[in-house]
């Protein structure tokens, strides 16, 4: 039985790498009227948007010569891990040597690697890397809890919708992305300075304790959100095997 | 001879199975190998195959015996039974790691964690979440629709629509579900399509779609017929779908609704006084932002970017589209022309007004109604106007002379989520899933045939992705379940203040950004206990002449002009009414406390609770933006309220971003006693 499921297997994987070599299929019948040596991204990576969810802004690339100048009519193709989708997934550049497409990213909560690639009149391939982040359940209720309680304060970007009070503290907060501060608290620790703030772990009072404000479940979520955004990645401690 | 016969004519039995012996042995194998199928297909079956997979996985795993020990508690097909939900689920006989935490790492399905969710497996199982078939033990079976099951998995972009079946109140996981929520209500979706909530209560629009009965007043033909020809040329944010009409039909629209207009009393002023008044651009502009009708309406800037608020509607190229006459009259007051509209009667000065119409009158675009040339309307067009009027359902959404709102003019979709797929009619080459098909029907709805009337909306994929979520939340289960199983959404207020300050906060509009017990919006502050929060003599300087509490914020409190007997009015009655019950405002005296207390909470605010992050009361010093300043505390809010607000803000003003310390009652107090010495200065009052 298992055999006869193996060769249904294998006799689709088949299937599949066929339906895959002739994926290209829309993609082969663009013809490239322009080719770059350089892709460039114009906007929509590092952005944040819940799992298997359309982000908020498209991707956009664009393709450039040797001098800089955009190229129209290059061919563009995205890809990216499993899960992944793009909408659509290649095209040929605009007059302004721009393709924009949507991105939906996978079921799974983490950073995505997403790639674009675009090829040199030599056929060479150029490929550009975009990251964007996935936010799971628990990721998305800290999501919007930075959104309203901390991005005040720990985001230095002011907008005119949202004007930062970074710049007024004496002590400055540390962004949510600072990982090379942040990766180095536990979480335990960051519990504790959410909680009880600053003083908690010795830091500033200008920190003030939220431990009463939100729940255990919405402080572990914005941990969570936390993690996920810092950059470099946080890497939680592996298990420690003790000998049995 | 016998035999011999026998043998030359052998009977049917002997042909199949030769000698008896050999027959009976082949009858007992066969017999046996009948037997054995039905426990080699169990031996063989699927889930085993996995159960199998899981053991060779976690063998290797440092915690290897406790992931065992969990296994063999309960291996061999595993069911979550939840009769009161209708829920029959196998999942977990193959996705055997949901529950172990350790094995966070594993991403190879189906073994991988669950993440953290606020429900449990036990308490919910699993296709209340992720539909499917939960009865299923094979992949097949489970996750996708085949012959005999219909309800596939659904793909995780859509997956907050499950939460939506019990939570009819916005939740902070489900942004995308609430966002499509109210889509379906700001995009009118809900005129043409009935959708019934479980309470008994149908879902309400909560755009204003215009009256078009005294259209004419309002505007030009020639803006009617740009406008229906693509709204979203004229403006970018409009919430108005475009119908794909042809040019006869948009000529013969528009014809008709300026001929079926009726003049109406007051709704135009003589613009003579505007050449009168020079008009000054930069003047104009000024009152525009002092007015701050960017809190409310947007206008497209040089760059492409829409800035303003959105409860009103985009003015980029309002000179277009308005003729002067009708806009002094509306900016006089705009409660003659509509009265429900939820602009506020500011109460302009004639040479205001004259500013603001030239003002808002040099917003134009000279592209917009270049190309539109119209003859005189003959009666047949206005006859077979009317007809398209009628046909397209216009009066679904606005109010028409003699056309009556139709009744169900689209099919109702209180159940669409649960919509059987055997009812739908999929287009060539679409994958044949519900959400697939509703995704669809919205992106481009004539699609599904060009004699569709449902119009094309002007939405981004994000928004028709969380127009789907909340569709997909309408099924039969947030139907039929138990009340007590549901989370219901608080029922709508329709909470109206009597009298003559009703009557003024209605002019005022005062709804249109605060909320008073429950009705309102929540661009500004809640009013419900403001009687109890502030000082009288600050709210009536306050509602005369508006000052700035928050400065980094753009939408502010305009200042409406009001008369000195209004403004004491409106002071009167929210100082009366709008108390809470918790305390009484004057059980704490607004001066005198002790200079040692004082002292005591001026140590507190910069030390212990460094509330100058977000709180200025030193303007040399302090720096905080975020909450309101503080400077003239002493002389707004009532000791009573800031001692019960310092103690638990989130009770006294729910939602609100200061978080609750906690605060014993001597701190409480010393800071209390701390700010009410914080009057400000008299002449910076005056001053502004």
């Amino acid at each position: 039985m298992i055999s006869h499921w193996r060769t249904l297997f294998a006799f689709s994987l088949i299937l599949l790498s066929a339906a895959c070599t002739n994926k290209p299929g829309p993609a082969a019948n663009l013809k490239p009227t322009g080719f770059g040596t350089a892709l460039i991204e114009s906007s929509g990576g590092k952005q944040i948007g819940p799992t298997g969810m359309v982000l908020a802004d498209p991707l956009v690339v664009q393709v450039n010569d040797e001098q800089g100048t955009a190229v129209a009519g290059a061919l563009v193709e995205f890809s990216g891990p499993a899960g992944v989708s793009f909408d659509p997934e290649s095209g040929l550049t605009d007059a302004s040597g721009q393709l924009s497409t949507n991105v939906a990213l996978g079921g799974m909560a983490g950073r995505y690697q997403l790639s674009a690639r675009t090829s040199t009149k030599a056929q060479k391939s150029v490929e550009l890397k975009i990251e964007d982040i996935a936010l799971g359940y628990q990721q998305q209720v800290g999501f919007q809890l930075d959104k309203k309680y901390c991005s005040r304060c720990h985001n230095p970007e002011s907008t005119p919708e949202r004007v930062s009070n970074y710049d007024n503290l004496e002590v400055k907060p540390h962004p949510f992305a600072e990982g090379d501060t942040l990766n180095k608290m536990t979480d335990a620790d960051l519990t504790a300075i959410i909680s009880h703030g600053g003083p908690a772990l010795g830091k500033s009072a200008l920190m003030p304790p939220y431990g009463y404000t939100l729940s255990k479940t919405e402080i572990e979520g914005l941990i969570a959100y936390i993690r996920l955004v810092s950059d470099p990645p946080y890497h939680a401690a592996g298990m420690v095997y003790a000998q049995k | 001879m016998q035999s011999q016969s026998q043998s030359s004519k052998p009977s049917l039995w002997q042909t199949l199975f030769g000698e008896p012996v050999r027959a009976f042995g082949v009858v007992s194998l066969l017999l046996l190998i009948s037997l054995a199928i039905a426990p080699a297909k169990n031996h063989f079956s699927e889930w085993r195959h996995y159960q199998k997979k899981y053991l060779a996985l976690i063998q290797s795993r440092g915690d290897a015996l406790t992931l065992q020990r969990h296994f063999y508690q309960h291996d061999g097909i595993q069911q979550i039974w939840l009769p009161q939900l209708g829920v029959v689920d196998r999942c977990t006989t193959c996705h055997v790691g949901l529950k172990e935490a350790s094995l966070a790492d594993v991403s190879a399905q189906p073994f991988r964690r669950h993440p953290a969710i606020p429900h449990t497996l036990d308490q919910f199982g699993c296709v209340m979440c992720h539909r499917g078939q939960g009865p299923a033990t094979t992949v097949e079976e489970a996750h996708s629709s085949t012959l005999a099951w219909e309800q596939p998995i659904l793909p995780a972009r859509y997956v907050q629509s499950s939460c939506g079946q019990c939570h009819r109140t916005p939740l902070t996981g489900t942004p995308q579900l609430n966002l499509g929520r109210n889509l379906l209500s700001r995009y009118g979706c809900v005129h043409c399509h009935t959708i019934k909530l479980p309470d008994g209560s149908v879902m309400k629009p909560t755009d204003d779609p215009p009256s078009l009965e005294h259209i004419a007043d309002k505007t030009t033909r020639e803006w009617i017929y740009a406008w229906l020809k693509d709204p979203q040329a004229y403006a970018v944010t409009a919430t108005m779908p475009n119908f794909k009409l042809s040019d006869p039909d948009v000529r013969d629209i528009s014809a008709f609704l300026i001929a079926n207009s009726t003049p109406l009393a007051g709704d135009t002023a003589p613009v003579a006084e505007t050449r009168a008044a020079a008009p000054d651009p930069a003047a104009g502009a000024s009152l525009y932002g002092e007015s701050f009708c960017a809190s409310c309406h947007a206008v497209q800037n040089a760059a492409g970017n829409v800035v303003g608020g959105d409860v009103g509607p985009e003015l980029t190229r309002v000179g277009n589209k308005v003729k002067p006459e009708w806009l002094r009259a509306w900016l006089r007051n705009p409660r003659v022309y509509d009265s429900g509209t939820a602009m506020p009667h500011y109460r302009f000065t004639d040479p205001q007004v004259s500013l603001l119409t030239g003002f808002l009158g040099s917003k134009t675009d000279s592209d917009l109604l270049a190309n539109v040339h119209l003859d005189a309307a003959t009666p047949e067009q206005i006859a077979h106007g009317k007809l398209l009027v009628t046909e397209y359902g216009c009066a679904s959404c606005h109010e028409i002379n003699g056309i009556k709102k139709p009744d169900n003019f689209a099919p109702e979709l209180t159940r669409i989520g649960s919509k059987p797929l055997t009812q739908i009619l999929f287009l060539p080459g679409m994958t044949h899933a519900l959400p697939d098909y509703i995704a669809a029907k919205i992106r481009q709805p004539r699609s599904f045939g060009a004699a569709l009337k449902m119009p094309q909306f002007s939405l981004a994929p994000a928004q028709i992705d969380a127009l789907t979520t909340a569709l997909l939340a309408l099924t039969d289960r947030s139907q039929d379940l138990p009340r007590a199983l549901t989370v219901p959404s608080k029922p709508a207020s329709n909470y109206q203040p009597a009298g003559k300050a009703g009557q003024l906060m209605s002019d005022l509009a005062c709804f249109s950004c605060h909320a008073i017990n429950g009705r309102g919006g929540d661009m500004a502050p809640d009013l419900t206990w403001e009687g109890s929060s502030v000082q009288r003599p600050w709210l009536l300087a306050f509602l005369k002449n508006p000052g700035t509490l928050r400065p980094a914020l753009i939408r502010r409190m305009p200042r409406f002009n009001l008369s000195d007997s209004d403004a004491a009015e409106l002071t009167d009655y929210i100082m009366t009414v709008y108390q809470t019950p918790a305390f009484d405002r004057d059980s704490m005296p607004t001066s005198g406390y002790p200079p040692a207390q004082v002292e005591q909470g001026k140590q507190l605010f910069y030390s212990k609770y460094a509330c100058q992050s977000c709180h200025i009361v030193d303007t040399k010093t302090d720096k905080g933006y975020i909450g309101p300043t503080l400077t003239q505390v002493g002389s707004r809010l009532t000791a009573a309220w800031i001692y019960h607000y310092l103690r638990d803000p989130q009770t006294m003003r729910p939602g609100t971003i200061e978080p609750s310390r906690n605060m014993n009652d001597e701190d409480a107090r010393a800071l209390t006693a701390f700010l009410m010495t914080q009057k400000g200065s008299g002449k910076q009052e005056a001053k502004k």
